[in-house]
């Protein structure tokens, strides 16, 4: 029994001294680690816009409040903050307008939906348009036989060529 | 008193346009030409007039006269003599001068043309036209007045009027504020006059298809008349959209040409729909169908025009708040919704003479796949007018929650950006589509073709395109989205030439001709067709740009010192040293000196710089740019040291292949000459003569 508490004692120690010896490390290491470079803010300044001017991506404002503000993002990253936390905190500070693209929320999933809905009409209407016209084509073949094409289907393509030809010949 | 020259020119431009548009309706209604030449010579005395009131404006700017708002506005003294010409067009009021000057050069030059044919369209033209140029006199006399003066309080206040408030004296600023410098570049010098050339030119073939309505003349008279003017607007819109975007490139200092912001996609929406209607026309010239279509997409594309100039002059972009601050947002509201009413109901009162009886035959006829082209231009114009509305229309909105809490979750009235990152994944299917077009309509011809004749004719193109496909998978390119866009291209381009090839070798082998002879002579004799053919391998080689710089461009931002180095991809670059000076014209210049190496050797110095401009107290960026045509090194001095130069922060940009995209500009400039330049009247004629009427479709150049 003894024996056994003598050897938990020291599985204890041991863990003890790791988890301290661990954090140590970890702790230098993060101490270490070089503040986030320019492409990493800028990855994130990217997706964002400039709160103030008009329509301009935050990671190429050449403004002195963008300069600060992609300072922020550093200071952030450097924190240990993701891209998401940090698109939130704009979000939540300038509004959804710093974002590149309408959240998906509320009104905004109209902007998602339409063009969707555009093409949808636009299919239609063109399947509608080609199924009349065939009917009607139909229609008109059954009462009149149409004429076939100038020199039948397999030569349409050199039609042109032979016009060419043609004109050359007179001219 | 030049001032009071201007103003009272324009006034009476005004009342001249309100006198001929009368006259022109009166005339036209009670059939009596006395009264449509009278409104001929109103129309034809608006140039001259508005000449005037151009010229009183560059007299002001060139000369200083700071009293006047607008100048102060624009230029100051340190403003060189071209700058200050250019100023005309550097702020709202002087703009939309430039506009009406310019509807008046147009519509007078199309008045002057031969009538004899056409008398019954003339009222309605004229009618037309001095409407629209009646409206933006409105907004240039009432609401952005170039000639409004500054006149001081014995206070000290300042207060702008065109004439002498009780109690108030003249004022004379020292200096004006000068030209933004963002106007300052080349290509923002020309873009906006192109495009604005771009958008009254299009005004054209819309007053003629509203006097087709009118006079129920609904053959295709009015497209056959316009069909050149069409086609120099399109050319003017085009060039001031490539010029915008090289402005973009150059100065706006984020390595792209296009940010898909609000403005540019405003003046982008007309030139979608105008392309439409430009292929569509020809459909009704050919085949005699979609005449309620061509009407649709002329109207849809002067209300274009008039959105494009609403969103960019009416401050809505910024804000709904700006809307209704200024009178010209309401204005602009109240002319596009009157315009589509009344153009609406012209239509609808015409659309069963507008029937044609006529029917499609195939899916794969050339008429079709125009048809699949309208379609793409259409979405994307649709997708383009949500883009822009969305945002003022979600932040109006916001009323419904302030009303009812209950959906304030839903319409929170909160202002949203539409960006590139919603525009681009549905804007780039529906190019691919385009380029997919333009790879198979050349070869369908009118009425007759399958899938079996294309699919005859386009094996060998295919085969082609297949190989640079291996060619570029070989090479390493492995991202399957840009290896579509590059088949495409690929497709589209050597269908072009081979079209070019088979024609020019049929005309060798006839007549034994020289095959580069053959080749100018075959572009010489069907001008449109050619041009047509010219501008799609145009689009090609904008295409690649657009695919090389979206899909491999790469960057870096660096802070290094004096003689450091940063590496992207196959380039070194070296900072030699940074200068910073200040320049006679008011410029505070930082410029850094770099040495490019590629692949270790030596190929050049860049001279990335950062100008700083005392009088607006504005930064702009000018990049310095290595360009090939295989790449372009584009490097951005983003920051240095302040009390020192000897550290300093780079952006660097690697853009593949954007050089084509410039290129492409350029052919399409020819392309666009080739099929507008005149045709001799006695050559088509013989032409018609000489070819069998079904197969006029593709001997005539017209597709």
């Amino acid at each position: 029994m003894p024996e056994q508490m003598g050897m938990i004692k020291n599985s204890l120690f041991a863990i003890v001294l790791t988890l301290l010896f661990g954090g140590l490390v970890v702790g230098f290491v993060s101490a270490q680690q070089p503040t986030p470079s320019d492409d990493q803010v800028n990855a994130i300044a990217k997706q964002l816009y400039c709160p103030v001017c008009e329509a301009t991506p935050l990671d190429v404002c050449p403004t002195q409040a963008c300069a600060q503000w992609r300072e922020l993002i550093r200071q952030k990253l450097a924190e240990g903050w993701g891209d998401q936390q940090i698109k939130d905190y704009f979000v939540q500070q300038y509004g959804a307008r710093v974002l590149g693209t309408p959240p998906p929320k509320g009104i905004n999933w109209l902007v998602y939906v339409a063009p969707l809905l555009f093409v949808v009409a636009g299919v239609y209407i063109l399947f509608r348009g080609f199924r009349s016209w065939r009917l009607r084509a139909q229609q008109t073949a059954i009462s009149s036989p149409p004429s076939p094409p100038p020199d039948g289907e397999a030569g349409l393509q050199d039609d042109y060529i032979k016009q060419v030809e043609d004109q050359v010949r007179k001219s | 008193m030049v001032a009071n020259l201007g103003y009272g020119t324009l006034l009476i431009t005004f009342l001249v346009a309100i006198y001929g548009a009368g006259a022109a309706f009166y005339g036209g209604r009670k059939n009596k030409p006395a009264w449509v030449d009278s409104a001929r010579n109103a129309m034809l005395l608006t140039f001259p007039l508005l000449t005037i009131t151009v010229v009183a404006i560059l007299y002001l700017l060139i000369n200083g006269h700071f009293e006047i708002q607008y100048v102060a506005s624009v230029s100051s003294r340190s403003t060189p003599l071209y700058l200050r010409i250019t100023s005309l067009w550097g702020g709202q009021a002087g703009s939309l001068i430039l506009w009406s000057w310019l509807m008046a050069a147009f519509a007078s030059a199309v008045t002057l043309r031969k009538w004899n044919r056409d008398r019954e369209f003339l009222p309605w033209v004229i009618l037309v036209c001095l409407v629209t140029l009646g409206f933006f006199l409105i907004l240039s006399i009432f609401v952005e007045n170039p000639f409004v003066r500054l006149w001081q309080s014995p206070t000290g206040n300042i207060t702008p009027a065109m004439f002498q408030p009780a109690g108030l004296k003249l004022y004379t600023p020292p200096d004006g504020n000068g030209l933004e410098p963002l106007l300052r570049h080349p290509g923002m010098i020309f873009h906006p006059p192109m495009l604005y050339l771009g958008f009254v030119s299009f005004v054209i073939p819309y007053a003629f298809a509203i006097a087709a309505l009118i006079t129920g003349r609904t053959d295709d008279r009015w497209i056959r008349i316009t069909r050149r003017w069409t086609l120099v607007a399109w050319l003017f819109l085009s060039l001031g959209l490539v010029l915008g975007m090289r402005w973009a490139y150059d100065v706006l200092g984020w390595g792209g040409y296009w940010g898909w912001d609000a403005v540019e996609v405003s003046a982008l929406m007309p030139w979608l729909v105008g392309t439409a209607f430009l292929h569509s026309v020809m459909i009704q010239e050919k085949r005699g169908m979609f005449k309620q279509w061509n009407i649709l997409l002329i109207i849809a594309t002067y209300v274009a025009v008039m959105l494009g100039t609403f969103f960019t002059r009416s401050g809505i972009l910024s804000s709904v708040h700006a809307f209704a601050q200024s009178a010209i947002g309401p204005l602009f509201f109240v002319f596009i919704g009157l315009t589509l009413i009344i153009s609406l109901s012209l239509l609808f009162i015409r659309w069963n003479d507008l029937k044609s009886g006529v029917e499609m035959t195939s899916m794969f006829s050339r008429e079709a796949l125009f048809l699949f082209n309208n379609l793409l231009f259409i979405l994307a114009f649709l997708v383009c007018f949500l883009g822009v509305f969305f945002p003022i229309f979600s932040e109006a909105l916001g009323i419904i929650g302030q009303r009812f809490p209950a959906l304030a979750g839903i319409f929170s009235g909160q202002k949203v950006t539409v960006g590139p990152g919603w525009y681009k994944p549905i804007i780039g299917p529906i190019f691919a589509g385009l380029v997919l077009l333009m790879g198979v309509a050349p070869l369908s011809a009118w009425q007759y073709s399958t899938a079996k004749t294309i699919g005859r004719a386009i094996w060998k193109p295919y085969l082609a395109s297949m190989v640079v496909v291996v060619g570029l998978y070989l090479a390493g390119v492995h991202n399957w989205l840009a290896m579509l866009g590059y088949w495409l291209c690929a497709l589209a381009l050597f269908v072009t030439l081979y079209e070019f090839w088979r024609a020019a070798w049929a005309r060798h082998n006839a007549q034994n001709q020289n095959i580069l002879e053959a080749l100018w002579q075959l572009i010489g004799k069907s001008r449109r067709r050619y041009g047509g053919y010219i501008i799609h391998l145009s689009m090609v080689f904008m295409a690649l740009g657009i695919i090389g710089l979206e899909f491999f461009q790469t960057q870096t931002q660096v802070t290094i010192p004096q003689g450091g180095e940063i590496s992207l991809g196959q380039y070194t670059i070296k900072f030699d040293s940074l200068s910073v000076f200040d320049t006679a014209d008011g410029r505070n210049v930082a410029r850094a000196v770099m040495s490019v190496y590629k692949d270790g050797k030596y190929v050049g110095e860049l001279h990335p710089r950062r100008d700083y401009y005392y009088e607006s107290q504005r930064p702009l960026t000018i990049a310095g740019i290595r360009s090939t045509m295989e790449d372009d090194l584009y490097v951005i001095l983003v920051d240095w040291q302040p009390l020192s130069t000897s550290a300093a922060s780079f952006k660097v940009y690697h853009n593949p292949l954007v050089n084509w995209l410039w290129l492409g500009g350029f052919v399409f400039f020819v392309g666009a000459i080739v099929a507008a330049w005149p045709v001799r009247e006695p050559e088509k004629v013989e032409i018609r003569k000489m070819v069998p009427a079904t197969a006029n479709a593709r001997a005539d150049g017209n597709d």
